[in-house]
């Protein structure tokens, strides 16, 4: 059964303000999620206020400038600062996008900044994706095949069956469009989320396994599929424009269609 | 080492409300209202089969405030929970699923819905 509030001890309490703004000019407070493992409080919100001219333009400059030289307590994952690696998502300003990828000039009042919603907190920004990654591997992410493969090449696929991967082999699992999702909210634990069926529509359309019914049939129940409503905040938040709702729609046609 | 548990960082609390969601929520929302409605529309229809004096009095209920109320939240849940019904089906064939699509779709069923139930609310003499 969803529910709808936060647990006694996830509540969100006020937290200390830190002002490292005197003078500046390009003023900016950056309002962060805080939960130390080992202080047994609840979380809070710290608020700090910067100096935009002291780091570069991008949310996660802000808060690597804050770890730096203002807070060294203030825990999160980073890893490539460009958008490839999926480390830095979070809960940015009300929806989950890639901290290095977003620009601090798309905010024109304070930015809130909590980890990936609906998560178990390892600390401060740092959410726990064991659920995730386990998810992840239970679609089987590689090629499945049952004919021996080709003794002096590769498996070779044509130009047409490698462009039905495009929009889906780009997804860096960041898990930014999964922790959107209400549904996943309310059903993460039997529902795999808009990340995880992406990828499972990945290994359907791979025109090279030989898997194919066996991933339908595993979707087959009333959970691990169907619980996506086409709410489309997956979609709607995706730091790499893709289109999970479009792949769980396609999926849904493929296990409709081969039924005639 | 202490073990602790672990909070549940924040969700409905803190992800901002747009379309997308809003609109699926109201889905909901509206095909309950729909269920719950249901039963006053029986309990009309029944009325109507048994008396006129019970018919007539449970008619006086629509001209006091509450009444309308309800009838326009019933008619606006009729219309909105179709037209985004129809939007549902084109999804289920795969078809305006990008993201433009879908916030023009969005705004066109409110659009829709609210220009069909103000206009059956005039009609039926309601307004």
């Amino acid at each position: 059964m969803a529910e709808f509030t936060l647990p006694k001890n996830s509540k969100v309490k006020p937290g200390k303000t830190i002002s490292a703004a005197n003078g500046a000019t390009r003023k900016k407070k950056f309002q962060i999620y805080r939960w130390d493992p080992d202080s047994g409080r609840n979380p809070r919100l710290d608020t700090y206020e910067v100096n935009l001219d002291n780091f570069g333009p991008m949310v996660l400059d802000a808060i690597i400038y804050i770890k730096n030289d203002i807070d060294s307590t203030l825990t999160f994952r980073r890893s490539c600062r460009e958008g490839i690696c999926g480390s830095c998502s979070m809960n940015i300003g009300g929806t989950n996008t890639l901290a290095c990828t977003k620009s601090i000039s798309d905010f024109n009042s304070d930015i809130t900044i909590y980890p990936l919603p609906h998560m178990p907190v390892v600390k401060d920004l740092v959410p726990d994706l064991t659920h995730f990654y386990n998810q992840y591997s239970s679609i089987k992410p590689w090629i499945q095949t049952n004919t021996s493969a080709p003794s002096n090449s590769e498996r070779f696929q044509s130009k047409e069956n490698r462009e039905k991967l495009d929009g889906l082999y780009e997804c860096i699992l960041c898990a930014c469009c999964s922790t959107s999702c209400p549904s996943y909210w309310w059903n993460s634990k039997r529902y795999l989320g808009p990340a995880i069926l992406l990828q499972a529509y990945r290994w359907i359309v791979d025109s090279r396994d030989e898997s194919t019914n066996k991933r339908l049939d595993q979707l087959e129940d009333s959970f691990s599929l169907y619980r996506c409503h086409t709410i489309m905040n997956c979609t709607n938040t995706c730091p790499k424009g893709l289109n999970p709702a479009k792949a769980i729609a396609k999926i849904k046609k493929l296990l409709v269609s081969r039924l005639t | 080492m202490k073990l602790v548990k672990r909070p549940l960082s924040p969700h409905l609390q803190v992800y901002k409300p747009q379309l997308t969601s809003v609109l699926s929520i109201t889905h909901r929302g509206t095909g309950v209202f729909l269920s719950l409605g249901a039963l006053v529309l029986t309990y009309w229809l029944v009325s109507l089969a048994l008396s006129e004096e019970l018919f007539n009095s449970f008619h006086l209920h629509t001209t006091f405030w509450y009444g309308k109320l309800f009838l326009i939240g019933f008619v606006f849940s009729l219309y909105y929970h179709l037209t985004n019904g129809i939007r549902h089906l084109f999804w289920d064939i795969g078809l305006g699923l990008e993201i433009s699509t879908t916030y023009k779709s969005g705004y066109f069923t409110i659009f829709i819905s609210v220009v069909l139930t103000l206009t059956t609310l005039f009609i039926g003499g309601v307004l």
